[in-house]
């Protein structure tokens, strides 16, 4: 069975959620602390939380802890990084993922549901979704407004939309750029996303859209 | 030898300082009359270093700024 590392580190807090939708989307799943190794594992998720009480800028100081060097042979080798909320601030600030999450446009702490387009289904994060399909899930954070110099060179997975599809300015909750929600690297192995996967894999958390990203992710490691 | 350092990070211009529009706002609410108001970060610390203005340098480039949006400069002296 395809088994998947949920790294924890001083502060991260949504590591037991992760875990939990990882097994209920068929793979092994075990929460590691920062200070211990990768090897045994087939690929890797960052999840949320507020690591180092997000001192400096939120992800930065988790971005240079050493385990970090495994989790980048982990994207050189091509195997499934995951970044969730916390999790895709640490992916930018560690250069694994292009761009920058600056504090909210309006600065505080926004936590509720939103509407996502799916725009690219190519990644192993996202073959279990259509092109252009509108999912939910909500996002918890105040760092998520996504900047890049050169949106052209980004590959967008999620963009904040309506329930429709449309990619507003008022579906924009944070300020980021071209709404985006999610991104991947070029190869797609690596993928941060701000809205919560795991709060959204149960129909009693009020979605499933979620697990169906873990269970691309386990799919796609399987083979 | 041993300096002491201050290191200044900003945002780049033109990027958005969520933080510094609410203090201006603030601000103007008193009835000062605020503009561009922006709110870099400020570090101090002793080094000990052979060439301080490149680690200074490297520290910034690495670590205190993010050099997609910020910008930095630093003031080195030696601790007396």
């Amino acid at each position: 069975m395809v088994k998947f590392a949920v790294v924890v580190f001083p502060g991260t807090n949504c590591d037991f959620e992760t875990e939990r939708a990882i097994r209920k989307a068929g793979g092994e799943a075990e929460r590691v602390w920062y200070k211990t190794s990768l090897k045994d594992f087939d690929g890797v998720v960052l999840p949320g939380g507020f690591s180092y009480a997000d001192y400096l800028r939120a992800g930065a100081i988790a971005a240079r802890q050493e385990i970090m060097e495994e989790v980048k042979e982990f994207a050189r080798e091509g195997r499934p990084v995951l970044g969730i909320c916390n999790g895709f601030q640490v992916l930018t600030e560690s250069e694994l993922l292009p761009g920058a999450l600056r504090p909210n446009r309006v600065p505080r702490f926004i936590c509720r549901w939103v509407h996502l387009r799916v725009v690219d289904t190519e990644t192993p994060f996202t073959q279990f979704y259509e092109p252009g399909e509108v999912i939910r899930m909500p996002i918890a954070h105040a760092e998520g407004n996504y900047y890049t110099d050169d949106p052209s060179k980004v590959r967008v997975v999620f963009q904040y939309s309506d329930e429709k599809g449309n990619i507003t300015e008022e579906a924009n909750p944070n300020g980021s750029i071209m709404n985006i929600a999610a991104v991947a690297n070029e190869r797609g192995n690596v993928l941060g996303t701000m809205p919560h996967p795991e709060r959204a894999s149960d129909r009693f958390l009020g979605s499933e859209d979620g697990l169906r990203l873990f269970r691309s992710m386990v799919e796609w490691a399987r083979r | 030898m041993k300096w002491k350092v201050n290191v200044i990070v900003r945002l780049k211009e033109g990027l958005n300082d969520p933080e510094g529009r609410v203090i201006q706002n603030a601000l103007r609410n008193l009835g000062f009359n605020v503009e561009n108001l922006r709110v870099p970060k400020y570090f101090e610390f002793e080094l000990e270093s052979e060439n301080p203005e490149r680690e200074a340098e490297e520290m910034c480039r690495k670590l205190l700024a993010n050099p997609l949006i910020h910008e930095w400069e630093y003031s080195i002296e030696p601790v007396s």
